[in-house]
């Protein structure tokens, strides 16, 4: 039945597309109200008849995915939520997959964020995903919820220096110092990893510029793909590597799931949802090719009868 | 005096945060500390300010009568509503008369509302009374209920079922959907903007292309040509750019610094 849903919804699509072209080589434009509608027919048939491609790894995703792999059993890792549901179906995906393979390595990760919408999503992933799946996993000894903190990069440049000063307890009031994940943990220099998942301010770019260089803890990133070209510029020195947008989760969750053979079945929303953006990318050069046809008969036209 | 000292204040902090950064020494480290614990705590009263300034701007709206002021009814109730179940001990399904609360007391709100936007006594006299008549109605389901103890401290209010309710079926949501609409705009503008009409404009639509062929999941790894061409766009002039980008952020944040400190800027005073 999918295949069939999958296969009309394609004919649609591109008979859709084939008619357009055979329109603009006439040199007529397509009303915006078209181009509309065959976005919503590209994005809603994959997730109506879900259509699932297979990933392999890029460097810029595997060197992150390496750097968690390698680093020693019980190793601190941060990982900070600092996105808006806006970025989490981009992040959300990144979040959850990168929290498995860090408590599944037998880190103790630390859950943070510098964004008040960030403690929900945080929750989210805690509730859904380290919950049910690592009931073995103790708080406060595998993993630590410390919640929200204003003051963005203030707050960075407090906790580079001394972590207890900002953060004393975690989201529950339990102080940190009663923890046995914050045995020899003062500051960030103590940490041995830093995820920062986010794509706005402060996001991963304050990470690396307030505690990844001042403090030389490795840093990798998250985040929303149009926000992943900026970070280029501190890749691979000063961040490991950088997961953009839904490809980039879609790869970490291929490594996740080839990899670490627990995870064979796990939930791949990142892989899911690159069925609709792949059709949708499709439509966007199909129109853009179907543009410059236009604007190249109406140019011929238009000088024809010069 | 009034003017003077705010510009005295910001030269000396200004120049000390500048000059501490190379001077590691114990009581210069000490001050830069205690410098940014202040600065944590505007972080804070800047939090507590915007939801002033929210809740002014909204009630203004409605007292004036300015277009869609029924919306900003909507605004209200629903950053009373998020606060109140946000901070409530109340957790599961225990809430005994805590949504009746809720109600009498947004009612009790609108009704000052009304009260602050009435044109004439009769009208004023009405609110008052039912603002009267539903604050006591709420302080006495509150007293009776229990209603009154918060969780101020820690984050356990977060975890209730309405609260993460509201998160997850309401804010999620809307967020998620406005950033979709993206996707609609970048199509259409993409078939308007990305035409071959010059040099620059081929060379831009052609790096557009690229990219999105890179991100289809038929290009496997780093070998494939298109992985190769992307990553060529991605490592070169991409990142030409945004470091002369980058740079020139930088120099024009000293450049702006430095009119702050002496004074030639004066836009955060509220004057140019």
């Amino acid at each position: 039945m999918p295949n069939i849903g999958v296969s009309i919804s394609l004919l649609v699509i591109f008979g859709g597309l084939a008619w357009l072209l055979i329109r603009s080589i006439s040199g007529r434009e397509v009303d915006r109200r078209i181009i509309f509608v065959f976005i919503f027919v590209a994005v809603a048939a994959p997730l109506l008849f879900p259509i699932t491609f297979q990933e392999k790894a890029t460097s810029i995703v595997r060197d992150l995915f390496d750097r968690i792999e390698e680093l020693p059993e019980g190793s601190h890792v941060l990982i900070s939520f600092d996105f808006d549901p806006a970025m989490a179906p981009e992040v959300q995906p990144m979040a959850n997959a990168i929290s498995r393979h860090c408590l599944d390595k037998g880190h103790r990760v630390i859950f943070m964020s510098l964004w008040a919408t960030g403690q929900s999503l945080m929750t989210t992933t805690l509730t859904n995903v380290i919950l049910p799946e690592f009931p073995e996993k103790v708080d406060g000894r595998d993993y630590v919820n410390i919640g929200f903190k204003a003051g963005n990069e203030g707050v960075l440049n407090v906790i580079v220096s001394d972590f207890k000063k900002m953060f004393p307890t975690n989201v529950n009031g339990v102080p940190l110092d009663s923890m046995e994940i914050f045995e020899g943990i003062e500051s960030c220099a103590d940490l041995d990893f830093i995820v920062a998942l986010g794509g706005g301010r402060p996001g991963p770019k304050e990470w690396v510029l307030f505690v990844g260089d001042p403090a030389d803890v490795p840093i990798g990133v998250g985040v929303a793909a149009v926000v992943a070209p900026q970070l280029y510029p501190y890749y691979p020195q000063q961040v490991i590597g950088i997961l953009g947008g839904i490809k980039g989760a879609a790869e970490y969750e291929s490594e996740l799931t080839h990899r670490r053979e627990r995870f064979a079945d796990m939930e791949t929303p990142g892989l899911h949802m690159m069925g609709p953006q792949t059709l949708a990318h499709l439509v966007i050069m199909s129109f853009i090719i179907i543009g410059n046809i236009a604007f190249f008969r109406k140019k011929r036209s238009g000088s024809d009868s010069r | 005096m009034k003017r003077q000292l705010p510009f005295v204040l910001v030269f000396i902090f200004g120049l000390f945060m500048m000059f501490q950064y190379f001077v590691p020494h114990e009581i210069s480290e000490w001050i830069y500390e205690f410098l940014l614990d202040w600065i944590v705590i505007i972080g804070i009263f800047a939090l507590a300010l915007g939801l002033w300034s929210l809740f002014r701007v909204s009630v203004d709206k409605i007292k004036m009568r300015k277009d869609n002021w029924g919306y900003s009814y909507i605004t209200l109730a629903g950053l009373f509503v998020m606060v109140a179940f946000g901070f409530t001990h109340r957790v599961a399904d225990a809430w005994g008369l805590y949504f009746i609360w809720i109600l009498l007391s947004l009612l009790c709100l609108g009704s000052l509302m009304q009260l602050r936007a009435a044109t004439n006594s009769r009208q004023k006299k009405m609110y008052f009374a039912s603002a009267l008549i539903l604050l006591i109605l709420s302080t006495l389901v509150a007293v009776f209920d229990d209603t009154w103890r918060f969780y101020f401290y820690t984050a356990e209010g977060l975890e209730n079922s309405m609260f993460r309710a509201f998160f997850d079926y309401i804010l999620l949501p809307i967020l998620s959907t406005m950033f979709a609409l993206l996707a609609f705009f970048i199509a259409s503008a993409a078939y308007r903007a990305f035409r071959a009409r010059n040099v620059l404009a081929t060379l831009l639509l052609l790096a557009a292309l690229l990219v999105m062929i890179r991100f289809n999941p038929w290009i496997q790894g780093d070998e494939a040509w298109a992985s190769k061409a992307s990553n060529w766009l991605m490592n070169v002039p991409n990142l030409a750019a945004q470091r002369a980008i980058v740079i020139g952020i930088g120099l024009g944040i000293v450049a702006t610094a430095l009119k702050v400190i002496l004074g030639i800027e004066r836009g955060y005073m509220g004057k140019g």
